[in-house]
């Protein structure tokens, strides 16, 4: 089984070729007079997977927020597959491929499984002002279905998102992420809080999506982030501190000397 | 709720799932002409019915889309005045005397489109301030239409607007008007039951439970919300028609501050988390208007008074109840049911 619709997606990585998944430059964003992110200037190719590391309160939601248009930045722009989005409402940059999951679980407790994955695929596909209820072999039902599978959640299908564990409404989380064609997810520490079964299910979950889908994920444990991506970006105070492989951060004098300091998690 | 029905039940036919409480009440709903009067049919079944309407288009906003919206009142009497207008009545000079088949849909259009204006301003507010900002516009409708002569003839307004005699039935006698204003509430409320489980009404409950995460899906929320006025504007423009055609008349207090009010005390009290609360607590307000003022009198005081039973009655429900009296029968029934062995269905 696949986890997303592979054609349509690589169909749409054809259009923009060579292109980079995210480009932001001079991104900034002001709460009063706090500069959460300042002057973040950064790329990701598509495809690219990269982890964002850094103490609490460095800045990464926020940055998260700015590129899903959650907020609109203060000054800088980005670019989402090329096309300037900076000023765009969040659900048209959804409806251009990017996708995300939050830090503090944001799901449909009132509904079900299945009705919460259902609106996911509803959001990136067409009939959203539908008045027909959808039929028993509605593709998008199928599709739902699949998704719920995907994150092994098949058994608890009707049951009330209020009713599930916290690791399975993290899993939840992802399914949503992963309805329609994404191309870009971004993952707000999707591992905080999870046992290490839970954690080594997100790993081989992360790790068996299709190659296309590039993401960022914010990640405090080292060894989950190093077992996801190939490129790091280290967050301090609102800016880049510093960029490279897994390895080259890992080892990195400043990095230890800052991490160890800072006495993250 | 579930749109994507749980996979056991999926075999039954819906009609084999309609509990048999429903049954016994649509039978008792069909045949009741044969022993209750003209005066209960006409007056109280069918303002009933016809309150319930306008009521349930509050509810739908409100229980689905979390709005709060006081314009129902006069999206209904904006459906009346164009009823009017556009149709015939005793004001030969400004109506145009169209017929049925254009007049009603030219004011259902109409009212659905004020609605959806309203609707467009308001949505981009939460809470109170929705409340306030269509209570604002509802005041300003109530004052344009007492003083504007030239559309709404001012502080008379309009009478002799009456049904059409279709079929050779005259509409507004009591057996046809109960029948007509039933089978209209029996439409709207099923739509209103089945587009709350089909993506439009999903994707609207998703909205009121969590606009962000909306946005994030690729859902545009403003458009949903306005979305919603517009079909919650047609049952309330429905809902006007029909309170023209018993009235025979409508004049600007149709859509006063009062009426207005009342459309939202109407919905608290029978409860806004479900289609059938509007429908209950516009027979409890009917019967309190309808027969109050008679039970007053008896104890001496003024029939009046009946405003005050009434606002007595709201205080009590919204401190004791917020889900109004279908509340109330639903956490008595599931205390009934907790009383209950769970194997052998035995009271304990
Ligand atoms: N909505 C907001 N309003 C005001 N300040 C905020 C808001 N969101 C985040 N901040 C502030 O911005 C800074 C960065 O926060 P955040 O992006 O959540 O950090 P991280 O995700 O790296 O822990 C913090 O100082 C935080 O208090
Ligand atoms: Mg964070």
């Amino acid at each position: 089984m696949t986890l997303v619709n592979t054609t349509t997606a690589a169909d749409r990585l054809g259009s923009v070729s060579s292109g980079n998944a995210l480009e932001l430059r001079s991104v900034t964003k002001m709460f009063g007079a706090l500069a959460a992110i300042r002057d973040i200037t950064l790329t990701v190719r598509s495809g690219e997977r990269r982890a964002v590391l850094g103490s609490n309160g460095a800045g990464k939601t926020t940055l998260f927020n700015c590129v899903t248009g959650d907020f609109l930045p203060t000054g800088g722009t980005i670019r989402l597959f090329g096309e300037d989005v900076t000023r765009f409402p969040a659900y048209e940059r959804i409806r251009r491929g990017l996708r995300r999951t939050y830090q503090i679980s944001l799901l449909f407790n009132g509904l079900t499984v299945a009705d919460n994955v259902y609106l996911a695929c509803r959001g990136v596909s067409r009939g959203r002002f539908s008045f027909i209820r959808p039929r028993e072999n509605d593709a998008l039902l199928t599709r739902s279905d699949e998704l719920i599978e995907a994150v092994h959640l098949t058994p608890w299908r009707d049951t009330d998102v209020s009713n599930l564990s916290y690791g399975q409404q993290r899993q939840l989380e992802i399914a949503l992420a992963l309805a329609g064609a994404p191309r870009l997810i971004l993952f707000d520490e999707p591992a905080a809080g999870l046992s290490p079964t839970e954690r080594a299910e997100l790993v081989s979950i992360l790790n068996g999506l299709p190659g296309h889908i590039g993401y960022i994920i914010i990640e405090h444990d080292m060894d989950v982030a190093l077992r996801v991506a190939e490129s790091v970006t280290m967050m301090h105070n609102g800016t880049v501190f510093k960029e490279g492989t897994p390895e080259e951060i890992e080892n990195d004098q400043e990095v230890q000397e800052l991490y160890l300091g800072d006495g993250h998690e | 709720m579930a749109l994507a029905e749980p996979k056991t039940t999926s075999q039954t036919l819906w009609i084999e799932r309609v509990p048999p409480i429903w049954w016994a009440l649509m039978l008792f709903l069909l045949t009741m002409p044969a022993w209750a009067n003209d005066f209960f049919l006409f007056q109280v079944m069918g303002w009933t019915f016809i309150l319930g309407m306008i009521a349930l288009s509050l509810m739908f906003l409100a229980g689905y889309g979390g709005m709060v919206s006081l314009i129902q009142m006069s999206v209904a009497a904006m459906a009346g005045y164009m009823v009017a207008i556009f149709g015939a009545s005793g004001m030969g000079d400004i109506s145009m005397g169209l017929p049925w088949w254009l007049n009603i849909p030219i004011a259902i259009i109409i009212a659905a489109i004020f609605g959806t204006l309203v609707g467009a301003l308001a949505v981009r507010t939460e809470g109170i301030y929705t409340i306030m900002i269509t209570l604002a516009i509802a005041a300003a409708f109530f004052y344009f239409t007492r003083q504007n002569y030239t559309i709404f003839n001012g502080y008379s307004g309009f009478n002799l607007v009456v049904p059409p005699s279709l079929f050779g039935v005259d509409w507004r006698q009591p057996m046809p008007f109960y029948y007509l204003t039933l089978g209209c509430a029996a439409i709207c409320y099923a739509a209103v039951i089945y587009v709350s489980r089909a993506p439009f009404g999903l994707t609207l409950q998703g909205v009121r439970d969590n606009p962000r995460r909306m946005a994030a899906l690729g859902f545009n929320v403003t458009a949903h919300r306005i979305a919603a006025y517009t079909f919650a504007s047609v049952i309330a423009a429905i809902g006007g028609i029909l309170l023209v055609w018993q009235n025979a008349q409508i004049a600007p207090g149709t859509a006063g501050i009062p009426a207005v009010i009342d459309i939202l005390v109407i919905a608290v009290v029978g409860g806004i988390t479900r289609p059938i609360g509007p429908f209950i607590g516009a027979l409890i307000y009917v019967l309190l208007r309808t027969f109050s003022p008679d039970v007053l009198l008896a104890f001496g005081l003024s029939g009046e008074r009946f405003k005050l039973l009434i606002g007595l009655g709201f205080l009590a429900i919204v401190f004791f109840s917020p889900d109004g009296v279908l509340g109330l029968w639903e956490r008595w029934r599931t205390r009934r049911s907790r009383e209950r062995d769970p194997l052998t269905g035995e009271q304990k």
